[in-house]
């Protein structure tokens, strides 16, 4: 048995540890959210957080993770209880289109917001390279945390996987 | 069902009488009953197929397309919802479920008969006849930039206003008074003269047993309140918390995974393959040998993956195997040799004397162009569920053709249509690769022996190996100029055509023109890609017309320009995209702009691209896009499309390859299949001119200009002309002094 922290919650797991974290969080925690892309660490879509740190969980084996906190794009906010400032600022700045990659996007927005609260366009580009989108929402993603930038600086916010 | 059909048809035609408009969804006795109880409530009353009134007074729209980006869900309820003059905040949407009522034959009648105007005495028959053609074909399509175009204007413009027609007609004969007096407005009737107003659902019962009028009168542009503005998009919230669901996220009860390896080289079949250690392995459920692949289906996708690897497989041979990108580009120029001579060629277009007009130019230019295989490479890689048990199946996956995909089913399962159950998902990106039933035939033979659900999933490199491919080809020009360098003679040869038809066409004024083409068969599969044929010829025709005019000494945009005099509706697109861009302003050494245009889709572009060419690397600084649709419905969604579809085009012309080697893909993943990132994308402007004209789409066509401008960019920047895609393999240094 493994056992994993993630979303605050711990998870006993009966698998493989070469499994990667990703599958193990779509098939057997069935939180399907974060996303299968390219299952090289190239994409991005399958992007959680490891103790705060965005990871490529289609790369990252189950072993790998030990008493490391997993959160993922479930654990950041939702519909019903409140959505988390970055969510926010998506949804003000129209940014997805197909979405399929998005949930990537946001963790490593968020990732890039709680260590650097008002960054400049080449600190997201750089922050954000490692994430693709085919349907070229780069410009909005780009607007959308600026966005949640401004919103947590106004509201004296410090972004956090909490909001 | 025969005589169902008949009814409408005839229907049709008495509804028609001389009306220049026919919808699916205004003839009387129509499909409202039969829908009835796969859609609606007993307490809902279903005016048509296109929307329901529910006693809360919300109104449904019902909603034929899938939604894969392009925010098509709320741009139709926003036409139905404009000429019903419902509350917007109560109107929902429901994606239709895949049915024979929703085939969607009015995308037919927009690709068959184009944008032409139908005379009207032969609407209600031409109408018909789609509709039996679209019910063979199984068509609930969503493509070609046809969601609003089609289904918008043709259904829920009209199914909005014959509803509202009807609903005012209840509350007239109710209310005992004139039905011109009474008001629309936030789906509230009223009659203000006697003081009485009602929600539209408490006349919706009354309202759904009158006859449909056959002629609902549409507003003009200057009475939309709704269309034209941008509310938040419907898919949105679920989209950034993780709760959209897509074909990769299905979870039917008991489900198992499973991954395929099929022949690299299309069309090879199986030879052998042993499966002894992967049958051994953990988790493995079925090892399932097909004819031209082998699947293993296992307790999770890891697990299938790992067994996969360890089942040699070997593939008979085939004269295909030889086949590589070289030959493949040596026998289409072959061809194109024997088209020069007059062999084997189809006429495309032809006008004028081309033969005279040559021989008395005062300048010939000749150049060939070339462009690559593509491949889709959506994000979420291809993928399908298939639960077959006690003689039904249900389907779970994101398809732009869910009534195809159930046809295929049935087909590969030998049940009827009636037993597939078809539960179309968001699309992780579509582009034309969801329109492909493959997938979902591949999953059926894969599921059809196993009586609990499976989820079969493509690698990335299967994704990348077994798609359908954007036709790789060859176009040769000739053009002459006269002793002013103006143009008097254009000719294109060229290999394939697919559609739209008219994709090879250039608007500019030149008397002498010849156009043909020859078939180029390889054992490659094409599919639809991103705004079709206009991704070939908008890159080598408006590359041409850019050599012309530096040929001629001329710029590029006044060239353009003098051959637009008698084409204003090209020559406004053109000179707003000019004007924003700035487009005489100096610019640094090394930089450069280029111009390019293309109406495809029904949508006139024009695009200003702004490169600096640093070392041998090319760099994007900006676009500008001016773009005619006639009317932008949500003009924020169409810019989306349009920034989309430049992104998209850009990581074609910049870097995207596909090449054939021994017969099969080279390529496999994104680290060889490279896609334009955050840092390498361009500020993208776009400017919407709302000319009034039938509306155009907006997923393809921002797509075709953006390669002929960036192109046109690096000669005006460094003086090299590119002349095949991908630009990254352009040499581009040791030319740079020329510049």
């Amino acid at each position: 048995m493994i056992s994993i922290k993630i979303n605050g919650q711990i998870k006993e797991l009966d698998v493989d540890p070469s499994t990667p974290l990703l599958w193990v969080v779509r098939e057997n925690i069935e939180l399907t959210g974060s996303k299968f892309g390219c299952g090289l660490g190239l994409c991005g879509a399958c992007t959680m957080h490891m103790d705060g740190v965005p990871i490529r969980s289609c790369i990252t084996p189950i072993a790998a993770v030990g008493d490391k906190e997993i959160t993922t794009i479930e654990g950041i906010g939702n519909l019903n209880d409140g959505l988390h400032p970055v969510q926010q600022a998506w949804i003000d700045e129209q940014v997805p289109q197909c979405g399929y990659c998005q949930s990537g996007q946001i963790m490593t927005a968020i990732a890039l917001l709680k260590s650097n609260a008002s960054p400049s366009d080449e600190e997201i580009d750089k922050a954000m390279n490692g994430n693709i989108c085919r349907c070229g929402t780069y410009g909005r993603i780009k607007k959308g945390i600026k966005k949640a930038s401004e919103l947590a600086i106004i509201n004296n916010l410090k972004i956090s996987e909490n909001g | 069902m025969g005589k169902w059909k008949r009814r409408a048809f005839i229907s049709a035609g008495i509804l028609a009488g001389g009306a220049v408009i026919v919808g699916v969804a205004i003839r009387p006795g129509n499909r409202a009953s039969k829908v009835k109880n796969i859609i609606g409530n007993d307490e809902d009353a279903v005016f048509n197929v296109w929307l329901k009134i529910s006693p809360d007074n919300t109104v449904t729209a019902i909603i034929p397309h899938a939604e894969m980006g392009q925010g098509v869900h709320t741009s139709l309820a926003m036409m139905l919802a404009e000429e019903l003059d419902a509350d917007w905040s109560l109107v929902k949407f429901e994606e239709a479920p895949a049915h024979k009522q929703y085939a969607n034959y009015t995308l037919i009648d927009g690709f068959i008969i184009g944008e032409k105007k139908i005379p009207s005495l032969l609407q209600g028959t031409l109408d018909g006849a789609f509709l039996a053609l679209t019910k063979k074909m199984d068509f609930q399509i969503t493509g070609g930039s046809a969601s609003v175009r089609f289904t918008g204007v043709k259904g829920m413009q009209l199914a909005g206003a014959a509803t509202k027609s009807m609903l005012k007609e209840a509350a007239a004969k109710e209310w005992n008074v004139n039905v011109d007096e009474i008001k629309t407005e936030k789906s509230i009737l009223s009659h203000p003269g006697t003081n009485r107003s009602a929600k539209y659902a408490e006349f919706a019962h009354a309202a759904a047993k009158l006859s449909m009028p056959g002629k609902p009168k549409l507003k003009a542009i200057t009475e939309y309140t709704l269309m034209g503005t941008s509310p938040s998009r419907f898919d949105l919230p679920v989209k950034v918390d993780g709760s959209a669901k897509y074909g990769i996220d299905a979870a039917p009860p008991g489900l198992k995974y499973a991954t395929v390896k099929a022949s690299p080289v299309f069309g090879a079949k199986l030879k052998t393959a042993d499966t002894s250690v992967a049958e051994g392995m953990q988790g493995v459920q079925k090892i399932v040998v097909l004819e031209n692949a082998v699947a293993v289906i296992a307790d999770g996708y890891w697990q299938a993956k790992q067994a996969l690897a360890k089942i040699n497989i070997e593939f008979e041979s085939t004269e295909n195997d030889q086949i590589n990108q070289k030959s493949i580009f040596d026998t289409y120029g072959s061809i194109l040799d024997e088209v020069a001579e007059g062999k084997n060629r189809k006429k495309d277009y032809k006008s004028g004397d081309i033969e005279t007009a040559y021989s008395n130019a005062n300048k010939l230019i000749e150049a060939e162009y070339k462009v690559p295989y593509l491949a889709h490479a959506t994000m979420e890689p291809m993928n399908c569920t298939i639960w077959f048990r006690e003689g039904k199946c249900d389907v779970w996956t994101g398809s732009q053709n869910p009534l195809g995909f159930r046809g295929a089913v049935a087909e590969t399962l030998k049940i009827n249509d009636d037993q597939v159950f078809i539960h179309n998902q968001f699309l992780g990106g579509g582009f034309g690769r969801r329109a492909e039933n493959d997938v979902s035939i591949q999953a059926a033979m894969i599921a059809k022996d196993v009586n609990y659900p499976v989820k079969l999933i493509w690698s990335r490199e299967e994704d990348i190996r077994q798609d359908v491919y954007r036709e790789a080809t060859i176009s040769r020009f000739k053009a002459a100029l006269d002793i002013n360098g103006m143009p008097t003679a254009y000719s294109n040869q060229y290999l394939i055509k697919h559609h739209p038809a008219e994709a090879s066409q250039i608007p500019y004024e030149i008397n002498n023109k010849s156009v043909y083409y020859a078939d180029g068969k390889t054992h490659i599969p094409w599919g639809n890609w991103r705004s079709v044929d206009h991704t070939v010829h908008g890159f080598t025709t408006e590359s041409f017309i850019d050599e012309l005019a530096h040929a001629s000494g001329k710029d590029g945009y006044e060239f353009r320009q003098s051959l637009l005099q008698n084409n204003p509706a090209y020559l406004k697109v053109l000179d707003l995209a000019a004007e924003k861009a700035n487009w005489n302003s100096e610019l640094p050494k090394n930089w450069g702009r280029g111009i390019a245009l293309q109406k495809s889709f029904g949508t006139i572009v024009a695009e200003v691209a702004e490169v600096e060419i640093i070392d041998n690397e090319i760099k994007v600084h900006r676009v500008v896009c001016a773009a005619d649709p006639g009317f932008a419905v949500h003009p924020d969604g169409f810019i989306a499309q349009i920034e989309s579809g430049v992104i998209y085009g850009l990581t074609a012309a910049l870097y995207g390859e596909i090449n054939i080697e021994n017969g099969a893909v080279v390529q496999s993943n994104f680290h060889d299949y490279q896609i334009l990132r955050m840092s390498e994308t361009p500020k993208i402007e776009t400017y919407i001119i709302n000319s009034g004209t039938a509306i155009g789409g907006g997923g393809e066509p921002g797509t075709p200009p953006i390669a002929p401008a960036v192109a046109n960019a690096i000669f005006n920047a460094i003086g090299v002309r590119v002349r095949e895609l991908p630009l990254k393999k352009a040499d581009l240094k040791q030319k740079e002094v020329i510049g």
